[in-house]
């Protein structure tokens, strides 16, 4: 739902995009760069999709007529966007044999401590980030949006592209995956869990520990 | 063969926590700092501040600007020559980005060149009046001439506010530039410099003052040179005071002494308040 600050920053955009879009961008980074480093697993990949997320979106906003930017719910379609952008990387990886881990060398984007990295309990964190990279993507997808930007049902149906009592049960069935992964030991096996495909291999669940610089 | 840890896992803290809404909101986090500029960059929207490293007279300096004028000064080796470190100090000290600059502004070589920036746009907004009063006083000082703290108090109209002077070009943004190196003790010795006294002596040496004799003059307590033919006392750093022949320079104390013998205060170093010689 656009919020009242939404609505000032759209009349600003309609009135200059070029001026009022870095406001775009700084009101809405949070939620999609959250998105794309819950999604993806890695801080270099999340840099890449949410930049290129706002790139499309100026390219998209500098066509629309006044109308449609006076009805634009921006985090939904933002998301969407976003949400294309990270199924897109994963289809090309998928196509492209792997010669070196991905994202090696290049995360440490930002090396220092976020101020709320250690106000939380990091360990915590790091294993819930290990769990939900596990989520199938059917799971993950709704837990994400849902729990992590904390998007309404009525704006998932709109990401999603179905029903709000399918996304409501899509969450729920992810929140329950995850409580499973968390109950069970680190050395058996975990119930649930896809047959390894090529980018979901033993390791993925490292990998993403790794992957994660805060 | 099942081992008795995998059927009977042992009951663990986390379970019933770790999974929970609120434990996964606290996964949203901000991108990293520079995040909203690398976008704006992209799209050719970026109009904050820029960085350039350029040769200055004292080894590699960083310089930030925007339209608004040059908001920043840092040696490189401040930084260990990191533009990213600059950019980091940068936003630390304004609050704002500052991405790699195409070109430097106009006029900026020559001036870290020749020591003459006074024709240079400054962004001194986030300072205080008296602040910008105390560097733009400073702006003034030549090249190759130095002038004590109580000398900038004095010309700004705040004669007792010698301490806060020295604070002010302490917090000096655009140092090199805006040259606070050529403001020295009262009693002529060369003073406290915010990146090292070594680097203070170097930009004046570089720029041809002679800090030998200036040191020499101080610890006698010199801090005058009159003429005795002309009648004008100086500033020991002054020009006219360098171009006396030996056997006409009086050397001065104080004020007071060049006030008892009758000499008149030169008009280009303004070495004490009243009437200026022309």
């Amino acid at each position: 739902m656009a919020t009242p600050s939404d609505t000032a920053v759209l009349r600003e955009l309609a009135r200059d995009l070029d001026g009022a879009f870095g406001a775009f961008v700084q009101a809405h980074a949070t939620d999609v760069y959250s998105a794309a480093l819950r999604l993806s697993g890695s801080a270099a990949d999340a840099d890449d999709i949410a930049q290129d997320t706002f790139v499309r979106a100026y390219r998209a906003l500098r066509r629309f007529d006044a109308q449609r930017l006076a009805t634009l719910e921006p985090r939904p379609w933002l998301l969407t966007i976003t949400l294309n952008l990270w199924r897109n990387r994963l289809r090309a990886a998928a196509r492209r044999p792997r010669t070196a881990p991905a994202g090696t060398g290049r995360d440490a984007v930002d090396g220092r401590p976020g101020p709320e990295a250690l106000a939380v309990q990091a360990d915590a964190r790091r294993t819930l980030v290990g769990m939900l990279g596990e989520l199938p993507e059917h799971h993950r997808v709704p837990v994400v949006l849902r729990h992590v930007v904390g998007l309404s049902y009525a704006e998932m149906a709109a990401v999603l592209a179905c029903p709000e009592g399918t996304v409501k049960a899509n969450v729920a069935r992810g929140l329950d995956r995850l409580r499973t992964l968390d109950a069970a030991p680190d050395d058996a096996p975990r119930p649930g869990r896809r047959s390894p495909g090529p980018r979901r291999t033993g390791t993925r669940a490292v990998d993403t520990h790794r992957k994660e610089v805060r | 063969m099942t081992t008795p840890r995998a059927r009977t896992p042992a009951p663990r803290a986390r379970g019933a926590t770790a999974a929970a809404p609120a434990a996964l909101r606290r996964l949203r986090v901000a991108p990293p700092a520079g995040f909203t500029e690398a976008v704006l960059e992209r799209l050719d929207l970026y109009q904050g501040d820029r960085f350039v490293r350029m040769a200055g007279p004292a080894g590699d300096v960083f310089v930030a600007f925007s339209d608004a004028g040059i908001s920043a000064v840092v040696p490189a080796r401040l930084v260990d020559g990191d533009g990213a470190r600059f950019a980091d100090r940068h936003r630390r000290a304004t609050g704002r980005a500052a991405l790699v600059a195409r070109r430097p502004p106009t006029g900026l070589a020559a001036a870290l060149r020749s020591g003459r920036a006074r024709q240079l746009r400054y962004d001194l907004a986030g300072l205080s009046p008296f602040e910008r009063a105390v560097l733009l006083k400073t702006l003034e000082i030549p090249s190759g001439e130095v002038r004590p703290y109580g000398w900038v108090a004095r010309q700004i109209g705040r004669p007792r506010a010698v301490r806060a002077v020295g604070s002010a070009l302490g917090r000096n943004p655009v140092p090199v530039l805006i040259p606070c190196h050529r403001v020295v003790r009262s009693d002529g010795h060369v003073g406290q410099y915010g990146f090292g006294v070594p680097m203070k002596q170097a930009l004046l040496r570089a720029e041809g003052v002679d800090l030998d004799r200036l040191e020499r003059l101080a610890d006698a307590g010199v801090r005058f040179i009159a003429s005795d033919s002309t009648g004008v006392f100086c500033v020991p750093s002054c020009p006219h005071a360098r171009r006396i022949r030996p056997e006409h320079q009086v050397p001065l104390r104080s004020s007071a002494d060049a006030a008892v013998a009758g000499f008149r205060p030169c008009a280009h170093c303004a070495p004490a308040p009243g009437r200026a010689a022309s």
